[in-house]
């Protein structure tokens, strides 16, 4: 057994977290600022920060992930970390020449309070800066939140230092699609392309994370939204925040700043998110929805109805981002599937609460945990089987041990391809998770069946 | 096509030019420090080097491939052990990615055997320990780890708030030591000591010096007995090393840090001799024990089969008993003609073809043995956290000027044990040893292993990586998994040396066999010639085929 110590003796623990389902906010900003073009984050801490989210982003997307680091030592964590900023902001422009630097800070440059906009000013006061180029920064230690409020706070400050209210209102809408694949953003675009409405989305990492192969490399690729396209968001007719977690923040902030109004929609993960999306897209727009997506969504509620015996009644467990984890409840709720133990790392009060109104008409006992771990996670899966676990490549190991089949969702995914090319969003994106789910779960009923009940058509 | 590489570099391509080139664009006082962490190799007669300014501090937004002190400690040095809770006391993230995502291997023994590899402990610490301090949780979950898993051991790793907010693990950990009977003890590897992992591997060398090896003076069975230092197992290097050394009759007493075992560590100091494979990151154990207990050491290479063989018979040639002499030759007789039948083979494929190396410590220096094998020129290398003796070798040790960052890496004053110190070979044994040419502690260093006129950097970056890829269109290029995709969009196939990206083991004689086929498979994949579509290839419309 890989997990031998785990047992299904659940015991209280509040000050060990064991398997963490989350990780910290550093590398969210990191994710939400390469979705900018010609971006180069940066990571005001130690250099071993700045390798590990690189590390982790690169697994995870098997592309390049470029990002700049202060390197502090130990004289900079005692003495402050502008020298080293400035220096890092000087190399930067000179050497890779991007068109913006996001700065996020780190646990060791919070705790010694060093302020990122006062150390700009300064790097653009003496020169550091060229005309035209610019410095943005979110506040992101590591000891508050997860990976999902890094990102929050680094897509709020695209807003809170790009925006710009003209007083002309420009027939746009700003979508902020929250902290999805690169796949999920265009297949947004998408979407928005199909129902002719012009969207600036925010932060946009699709051809940046999803990139050709060409020969050639280009450490700032196509993708990513414009400053541009950032200034113009303060005069668009609304916002549409994709995921309270994620987006709230920056959708909010436009509303508070520009007078953009704003609504926060769940993920459109599953077939009500993706109705409740293309519906306020259509209102706020003014526009009638064309056939195609009448089709699409049509086609996913025909794979429901089709294979509707396999997922009917079906023990799901599910662990990963609040944003994700709400929408894929109702998603799995409403094709009749159970989803028993839900578990997210990042903390936060309404998260259970949600899960427990989605989840009020299952049969038996539902258990969900915000702030909890994977640790606990597996507990509940001894004393409660499912059918199926729903998450990250780190649940591999308790799919192995419990012999229970994994659809691999979320962040991170280390071993398998497809997350960054095909989206989990949509209309077509629910009919590629149900494929996913299909596919294990048919599997194993082949695997399990005695020889005389194996199906040719199933 | 088939000029030699010797050619390659010397006639087309001027190194000094190359190295202008490279710093050309720097502000002047980066260019000045690059300059000088940028050498071309030249060999003297009495195998002297030209000097590399190595282990100095990180150029802040060059985009340095370097990890930090934490990485070093707790991911590299002792996130290999199986038997002990690896608790870093921070927030989270430093915990999280430095789970499983080494490729260490460990294989216990029997299903009753503790193996906490595949688990993450971490304190998690939010704002409130921050501000009214962290060791009371920590505390807890100390217990909560006890509680929950009786493990043997707790180890906890410092992470960069702990130490600023004045956090003292190590009193915390004397404290629930104390407190559980079992051994807890606490490493200081704040990521911003020193300046790069390299600081954290002195921290960890240090910690399990200090707190385990000596614990246990029962003397396990075997003739032969042997540590292996510096194997940290990735990709299964170190069983297939451990499955050469059982057909020879040698007996591995620990591994540090590959497939270890607490146990194993607790009476490594009852070894004859200590073998050093990673010089860089675990040399100071290998001193310390030599001080305190008696044990020689020497350094190994098993990357490659020509030097599994040679440090073999060098390890044979240490005990000198025709018994174990005899079994290495017959071991090496057994092994070579399978590896030579594949090596033959891919060689047709890849001779001449050029490789770069720029990872680790030891890896860059190492790895170029098995590409020599297959007939391909390494002609750039380097080391991401080196320092100067791993380049130089061990002789320009005495000149190395201690700066401020490495003095505040604490250098333990160890001295002979007066029980347990003894020394495993006599004065007069050693000195015929050495006679015959015999090396005890001693490690030449990469470059004199290289050929003149080529490339030593220190510490590369993104900037100077694809500056060299654009000019020397290398036929490999080695690094680690942040330079990978960088590298192959340039059309350059990459290979990790850090973690192996997949496969291995590299190591011992049917490492360098997958290693062979490894090489073969990217360097002469079909992939890379599809990169131009045909349309791209051939723009112009047949107009026997244009729209009317």
């Amino acid at each position: 057994m890989l997990l031998r110590h785990t047992t299904n003796k659940v015991a209280d623990r509040h000050a060990l977290t064991v398997n963490p389902a989350k990780t910290c906010q550093p590398i969210g900003a990191m994710y939400a600022a390469l979705g900018v073009h010609s971006c180069l984050p940066h990571s005001h801490g130690s250099q071993g920060c700045c390798a590990y989210h690189r590390s982790t982003l690169t697994r995870h997307y098997k592309e390049p992930v470029m990002a700049g680091t202060s390197s502090f030592t130990e004289g900079a964590s005692v003495f402050g970390g502008q020298a080293n900023l400035v220096q890092a902001i000087d190399n930067i422009f000179t050497i890779y020449n991007p068109e913006v630097i996001a700065v996020h800070t780190t646990c060791l440059s919070e705790t010694i309070g060093d302020d990122i906009a006062q150390i700009a000013a300064k790097a653009r006061e003496s020169g550091k800066i060229p005309e035209g180029r610019y410095v943005f920064h979110a506040s992101t230690p590591s000891y508050v939140g997860s990976h999902v409020t890094g990102f929050a706070g680094m897509t709020r400050a695209m807003v809170d230092y790009f925006a710009e209210k003209c007083g002309k209102k420009r027939r746009q809408i700003n979508i902020i699609p929250g902290y999805v694949e690169p796949s999920d953003m265009e297949e947004i675009k998408r979407i928005a392309k199909l129902m002719d409405i012009p969207a600036v989305v925010f932060p946009d990492t699709s051809n940046v994370l999803n990139g050709p192969q060409t020969g050639k490399y280009e450490m700032f690729p196509k993708g990513g939204v414009t400053i541009d396209q950032l200034k113009t968001t303060g005069d668009s007719m609304g916002t549409l925040g994709l995921g309270k977690l994620a987006s709230g923040p920056a959708a909010h902030a436009l509303d508070t700043k520009c007078k953009v109004p704003c609504q926060v929609l769940d993920l459109p993960i599953g077939i009500k998110a993706t109705d409740r999306f293309v519906d306020a897209l259509r209102s706020m727009a003014g526009v009638n929805v064309p056939d195609d997506i009448n089709i699409e969504r049509g086609r996913l509620l025909d794979v429901i109805t089709d294979m509707h015996q396999y997922f009917f009644g079906k023990k799901v467990a599910l662990i990963g981002d609040p944003d994700q984890l709400i929408s894929l409840t109702e998603f799995l709720v409403s094709i009749d599937m159970w989803p028993i133990h839900i578990v997210t790392g990042t903390p936060g009060k309404k998260f259970e609460k949600r899960i427990r109104e989605l989840t009020s008409e299952i049969p038996g006992p539902v258990n969900v945990k915000a702030g909890g771990d994977m640790f606990l996670w597996h507990q509940w899966i001894k004393n409660d089987p499912v059918d199926l676990m729903i998450g990250n490549t780190y649940v591999k190991y308790i799919s192995r041990d419990e012999d229970i089949p994994l659809v691999r969702f979320g962040f991170p995914i280390l071993d398998r391809a497809g997350h960054s090319y095909f989206p989990t969003v949509g209309y077509r994106g629910g009919i590629r998770l149900l494929e996913k789910i299909l596919d294990v779960l048919l599997d194993r009923q082949d695997r399990d069946a005695p020889e005389e009940s194996f199906e040719l058509v199933m | 096509m088939e000029t030699s590489c010797e050619d390659y570099i010397c006639s087309e391509i001027d190194p000094e030019e190359v190295k202008n080139k490279l710093i050309s664009k720097y502000p002047a006082k980066v260019g000045r420090k690059r300059s000088k962490q940028i050498t071309i190799n030249r060999i003297d007669e009495e195998k002297c080097v030209p000097e590399v300014m190595a282990n100095v501090r990180t150029i802040p937004g060059i985009i340095t491939q370097r990890g930090c002190s934490y990485a070093g400690c707790k991911g590299v040095v002792l996130g290999p052990t199986r038997d002990i809770i690896n608790l870093t006391h921070g927030p989270i993230g430093c915990g999280f990615y430095s789970w499983l995502t080494r490729r260490n291997q460990t294989r216990p023994n029997g299903p009753e055997d503790h193996n906490f590899m595949p688990y993450c402990f971490s304190t998690d610490m939010q704002e409130n320990e921050i501000i009214f301090g962290g060791e009371k949780k920590l505390k807890e979950a100390i217990q909560e780890a006890y509680d929950t898993f009786h493990p043997k051991a707790i180890a906890i790793f410092a992470t960069c708030p702990v130490g600023l907010i004045g956090d003292d693990v190590h009193s915390v950990a004397r404290e629930m030591k104390a407190k559980l009977g079992i051994n807890v003890f606490g490493f200081s590897c704040e990521g911003y000591k020193g300046v790069s992992q390299s600081a954290g591997h002195h921290i960890a060398n240090n910690g399990i010096f200090t707190h385990v090896v000596g614990l246990d003076d029962e003397i396990r069975e075997g003739k032969y007995r042997i540590n292996l230092l510096g194997e940290y197992n990735i990709g299964g290097d170190a069983f297939e090393i451990d499955r050469i050394f059982e057909d020879c009759g040698l007996t591995v007493v620990s591994t540090f840090s590959g497939n270890s075992s607490y146990d194993y560590f607790k009476n490594s100091h009852t070894a004859d001799l200590n073998l050093i494979m990673c010089h860089r990151s675990i040399n100071y154990v290998a001193e310390m024990m030599e001080t305190k207990y008696g044990i020689p050491w020497i350094k190994v290479n098993f990357i490659g089969a020509e030097a599994t063989a040679k440090s073999l018979r060098k390890i044979a040639q240490y005990y000198d008993e025709p018994e174990l002499t005899d079994r290495v030759e017959e071991v090496i007789v057994k092994e070579m003609p399978e590896v030579e039948k594949v090596r033959a083979e891919v060689k047709a494929r890849c001779e001449g073809k050029l490789a770069m190396l720029f990872v680790g410590g030891s890896r860059a220096h190492h790895y170029q043995e098995l590409f020599k094998e297959i007939g391909m020129r390494t002609i750039a290398a380097g080391y991401e956290f080196a320092h100067r003796d791993d380049y130089e070798g061990r002789r320009v040790l005495p000149n190395i000027k201690v700066d401020a960052d490495s003095r505040n890496i604490e250098e333990l004053e160890i001295h002979p044990d007066p029980q347990r110190y003894q020394p495993r070979k006599s004065p007069e044994e050693i000195s015929e040893l050495e006679k015959t040419g015999f090396k005890f502690k001693d490690y030449e260093g990469m470059m004199t292993e290289m050929s003149n006129g080529t490339l030593v950097i220190d510490d590369i970056n993104q900037y100077e990586t694809e500056k060299l890829i654009e000019i020397f269109k290398p036929d490999i290029f080695c690094a680690g998994i942040k330079e990978k995709y960088a590298i192959q969009k340039s059309g350059i196939p990459m290979k990790q040396l850090h973690s192996y990206d997949s496969g291995g083991p590299y190591a011992g004689f049917r490492g360098a066999i997958n290693f062979y086929r490894e090489i073969d498979r990217m360097v002469n994949s079909k992939v890379w010639k599809y990169v131009k579509a045909p349309w791209q290839q051939n723009p112009e419309l047949a107009a026997t085929y244009a729209w009317d």
